[in-house]
């Protein structure tokens, strides 16, 4: 169950160019049309009309390609640089309305970043980067001391707290930057393509990392990545970005399942589908079934539940929170499942 | 040539030469073509001097008290530096030297010290020292208050770059002497020029140190809730510091140089004053044994700074205050110790003058006795490159050979003889299909047989018009219009064409052999670790100092000044040539190796022709170096544009040597707009063939 929205952006529009206001001085016009509008008078709208709300606890992944506007949009969300339309709400406050001092505070205290090249300081030591945004905001030492000891425990860098920065590996340097990030306890958390930048071992490596993180932490984020298993591990919600718009939001499953157009199914065709499907997808409803079958919740996901399979040849039951039987996986619904789904996008599949 | 030169434009080039060879012709008929007339000129000179006695009736009160304020800082850290004794001050130059680049540089900065207190020029070195404590602050100051500018306003930067590439290229003599008129007689005088010489570096690397922080390194500084001081001072700065102290190291190297030159004007006993009067009195040995303290003195300073500048953190930084700061303690503590034992021991505090050891005299007649004993072969290879080289090129073939110089009389026969040499060989070169060299022979073969001088300035005008067009188009051509008519109106013409006479005659040299070494350089490993040092040593010598050796040789006149120029200029061709070589892509070069390319077809085939972007901005800095240089060599007599500044201000007359100063700097922005030409045409040919 989704919580309240933490952060919500409407409508947001980031436009390059000589003069990109007078686009906005009159009301109602089609995104699409305006964009073309815009192109055709030499001015690059890098966001278009771009809207979407993170929960409370959530993660936001918003994925595309180069160049589609997915770290114009986050850095429009943080104001790092300004959107020329639209709304970013915190908690309900517009943050495009906040003065300089006010967005200041807001960046101390609720929002954390990190960065795809890290974006340390050279010249300070591994704790003294991490407790660089509370050293800022002045605190004394001694809290600074404690609160970057804190984070640096839960990115696992104990030991290394002496070093510089170029004296880390790219792994270790991202668990600084996530640290550093970490260290004003925000609510909202950004991080732009904070993996990209790392050899695939270690990337698969931090991704685990902060899952577990996050898993202990429950941060609202927005999270940005060109990967798009990256963003399948990893998001509770999902954004599509291309040329400036968002295509499709949706849960990874709903993505895959049904792509809105063939731009998602292309990303989506690649995925095998049995690591999406979860067990009320695939199974039957058995009138005649042997008693005692283990139980599987509905939500669990089938690529997990294979060795429980090979264990209980009869199949397995799939019983709600309320312990009401919703039908059984068994080794043929399993497989009568995959023969449908895989393979077959773009074309619409049924849930089970 | 990179541009086919097609039927038309050769046909262009040969009437242009053409006329030029008529009006060579005719020039000993029409006076007026040889000089330009006097009465065309335009009263420059007084203009320029009215303008200045406005200046100073104005605002001179404003520069004196300005100078005086600049005075108090100086007299009391000269007064502190005096008193300093040695043993107080190697102590702590010493242990910079240690925390700068470990013992190598602890040991050499010891040396330095000694040598100096042996030859009892301590007072003076301390002179001059005082003069960089007070120079380089100010100038960082400056420097990095106008970079903050530049970078923060994109307006700034460009009202600020032509600025400094005025202060760097109008020759330093030239604004000596505005400087002693507005701020008085004295060492002030150098502490301005030093200021004014030193501070475009600093903007130039606080620009580029500021504007090359990661934009992932702002952005975090920026989310971590920095205001904007805080985003500046905390994160830009400290990001940026490493190029920012870069730029305080090459601010350093030149107040020193320009200290050194402004010792000129005399009035503090400093060490480079020391140089210059004993080099008038021909003391060689003297000047040498201060020279080689200056030099000394430039390459501490140079590795100490540059040494600070890219230090690299401690592994471990220890915490708490005296953590912090136990360096700065530590050297503070030895002061004070060593000051306590100076107290018990008197020779501590000043050098006992029987330590003192003067090799001046065997100095003196050592090298007396190999100018001697070198006589017979230096006189010839100098007799051989004047006659050759230095005075055709200034007065033509025409009037130098002679029985004196070349050993027979030239007739007719010669002449034609000549003629037809250059003809054939324009014409082989034309047969071949290289009309860009044919044209390059045929011009040379021209100015050779008349000389630069007697080429006549409408020939000369048109020749170089028509070659701009040819470099850089319309607009190059319009420049060098615009420069020759500066030249012309402003009567400073004859004295420019020997400023090009022998400054080009000079770069052209150090480009070849510096090129050539830069080749050599990076072909072999081990030349190159042999060239590096003394390269190293070039550069950071103050001009004044490599002026020495060549005096001491070859005596006064325009030879010592060639050499001193190119000994200044040879050391950009290298560094940019073998850095060019060596940064070929290796692709190309695996790929050329697989095809079978011998190592020198390699080279000449491909290093050299990707190099040439670099190769070319070598010739660019020799152009830059060599001009700065010219000024200096007036010292050892020379009659161009160098001169006139230089008499200019032993007259105390602005305008001339102010006007001098102009011209010059005109002649080096030209030669920058004749390179920048070559290089996009360079550029263009090497993405063309990408």
């Amino acid at each position: 169950m989704p919580g309240p929205v933490k952060l919500s952006c409407r409508h947001l529009w980031k436009v390059y160019g000589p003069d990109p206001a007078r686009f906005f001085a009159r009301e109602g016009a089609a995104p699409d049309a305006l964009a073309a509008e815009m192109r055709a008078a030499g001015h690059i709208p890098a966001a278009i009309d771009v809207g979407f709300d993170v929960h409370v606890g959530e993660t936001f992944v918003i994925m595309g390609l180069s160049g589609s506007g997915k770290s114009t949009v986050i850095r429009c969300l943080s104001r790092l640089i300004e959107p020329e339309a639209g709304q970013v709400l915190l908690d309900g406050q517009d943050l495009l309305a906040k003065s300089d001092r006010d967005l200041i505070e807001i960046r101390r205290h609720k929002m954390g970043m990190v960065f795809q090249n890290f974006g340390l300081l050279p010249h300070l030591t591994v704790i003294e980067n991490i407790s660089f945004p509370l050293r800022l905001q002045g605190l004394s030492a001694a809290e600074q001391r404690d609160r970057a000891a804190h984070v640096i425990d839960l990115v696992g860098l104990k030991g290394r707290e002496q070093s510089y920065p170029g004296q880390l590996s790219g792994g270790q340097q991202q668990r600084v930057g996530i640290a550093r990030s970490l260290a004003v306890e925000p609510e909202l958390w950004f991080l732009d393509e904070p993996f990209s930048a790392l050899d695939p071992l270690i990337r698969r490596q931090m991704q685990d990392e902060f899952l577990r993180i996050q898993r202990v932490l429950k941060k609202s984020i927005v999270f940005i990545t060109h990967d798009f298993l990256e963003a399948l591990r990893i998001a509770d919600r999902m954004a599509i970005m291309r040329d400036g718009r968002v295509v499709q939001i949706g849960t990874p499953e709903e993505l895959i399942l049904n792509p809105a157009d063939d731009y998602v199914a292309q990303f989506t065709g690649e995925v095998p589908r049995i690591k999406i499907l979860r067990a009320h997808q695939c199974a039957v409803f058995m009138a005649n079934r042997p008693d005692n079958l283990p139980r599987i919740a509905p939500e669990d996901r089938i690529e997990g539940l294979m060795s429980k399979l090979a264990a209980s040849s009869a199949g397995l039951d799939v019983v709600d929170s309320g312990g009401a039987y919703l039908g059984t996986v068994t080794a043929a619904s399993l497989v009568g499942t995959l023969g449908r789904v895989e393979g077959t996008s773009p074309s619409r599949v049924a849930h089970g | 040539m990179a541009r086919k030169t097609d039927g038309r434009t050769l046909l262009i080039w040969c009437l242009v030469l053409a006329s030029v060879l008529v009006l060579a012709l005719l020039q000993p008929r029409v006076p007026d073509l040889k000089a330009y007339p006097s009465a065309w000129t335009l009263p420059v000179v007084d203009w320029l001097n009215i303008g200045m006695d406005w200046v100073v009736g104005v605002f001179k009160p404003v520069f004196r008290a300005l100078s005086a304020v600049m005075d108090y800082p100086l007299v009391w850290t000269s007064a502190f530096l005096g008193w300093l004794p040695w043993s107080v001050g190697t102590v702590i130059a010493v242990m910079i030297g240690y925390r700068a680049g470990g013992w190598p540089l602890a040991t050499f900065t010891l040396g330095t010290l000694v040598y100096i207190l042996l030859m009892g020029l301590w007072p003076e070195t301390m002179n001059s020292l005082a003069l960089v404590a007070v120079s380089v602050p100010l100038a960082v100051a400056l420097g990095f208050g106008l970079g903050v500018w530049g970078f923060q306003s994109p307006r700034a930067e460009r009202l600020l770059t032509p600025l400094m590439d005025i202060t760097q290229t109008v020759p330093a003599f030239a604004y000596l002497l505005p400087i002693l008129i507005l701020f008085g007689f004295g060492p002030v005088v150098g502490l301005i020029a030093g200021i004014i010489f030193a501070f475009p570096p600093m903007v130039k690397n606080t620009i580029v140190g500021l504007r090359e922080v990661p934009a992932d390194i702002i952005e975090s500084g920026l989310m971590s809730g920095a205001t904007r001081w805080q985003l500046f001072f905390l994160v830009r700065c400290r990001a940026g510091l490493r190029q920012i102290l870069l730029g305080v190291n090459q601010t350093t190297m030149a107040a020193l140089n320009m200290i050194i030159v402004a010792s000129i004007i005399g009035g503090s006993e400093d060490i480079g004053w020391r140089v210059l009067s004993t080099l008038r009195k021909a003391e060689f040995g003297e000047s040498l044994v201060a020279g080689i303290v200056i030099a000394l003195m430039a390459m501490v300073l140079d590795r100490i700074t540059h040494g600070l500048a890219t230090r690299a953190p401690d592994m471990s930084p220890p915490q708490g205050f005296v953590g912090r700061h136990r360096f700065a303690l530590a050297v503070l503590g030895m002061a004070v110790l060593v000051h306590l034992a100076t107290l018990a021991l008197p020779a501590l505090r000043s050098w006992p003058a029987a330590w003192t050891f003067d090799p001046a005299g065997p100095l003196n007649t050592g090298i007396e006795a190999f100018v001697l004993w070198a006589k017979p072969v230096l006189d010839a290879v100098k007799n051989f490159i004047i006659f050759t080289l230095v005075l055709p090129l200034k007065i033509g073939l025409l009037n130098v050979v002679g029985p004196f110089t070349w050993g027979f009389t030239a007739t007719v026969w010669h002449a034609a003889a000549y003629a037809a040499l250059v003809a054939v060989g324009a014409g082989y070169a034309l047969s071949r299909g290289r009309a860009g060299l044919a044209v390059a022979i045929a011009s040379l073969g021209l100015i050779m047989f008349f000389g630069l001088t007697n080429l006549t300035w409408p020939g000369a005008t048109l020749l170089l018009i028509w070659f701009g067009y040819r470099s850089g188009g319309t607009r190059l051509a319009l420049w060098t219009a615009a420069a020759v008519a500066f030249m012309l109106l402003t009567g400073s013409y004859e004295k420019a064409v020997l400023s090009v006479q022998l400054c080009g005659l000079a770069v052209l040299a150090s480009f070849l052999i510096g090129t050539g070494l830069g080749i050599a350089a990076a072909e072999s490993d081990g030349f190159s670790r042999i060239l590096r040092p003394i390269n190293d040593t070039l550069q950071t010598m103050p001009v004044f100092v490599l002026l020495i050796p060549v005096i001491m040789i070859f005596k006064i006149g325009e030879f010592s000044a060639l050499l001193a120029i190119i000994a200044y200029a040879v050391v950009a061709p290298i560094r940019y040539a073998e850095y060019g070589l060596r940064n070929v892509p290796k692709d190309v070069i695996e790929a050329a190796t697989s095809m079978g390319a011998t190592r020198s077809q390699l080279l000449w085939r491909v290093k050299v022709p990707l190099a040439m972007p670099n190769i070319m901005l070598g010739l660019n800095q020799a152009i830059m170096f060599g001009i700065s240089m010219l000024v200096i060599t007036a010292l050892v007599g020379t009659d161009e544009l160098g001169q006139v500044i230089y008499i200019g201000l032993s007259k105390g007359n602005f305008g001339i040597g102010f006007l001098a100063g102009i011209a010059m700097a005109v002649i080096a922005l030209l030669a920058d707009q004749f390179c920048r030409a070559w290089q996009r045409r360079i550029d263009a040919k090497l993405e063309g063939a990408a």
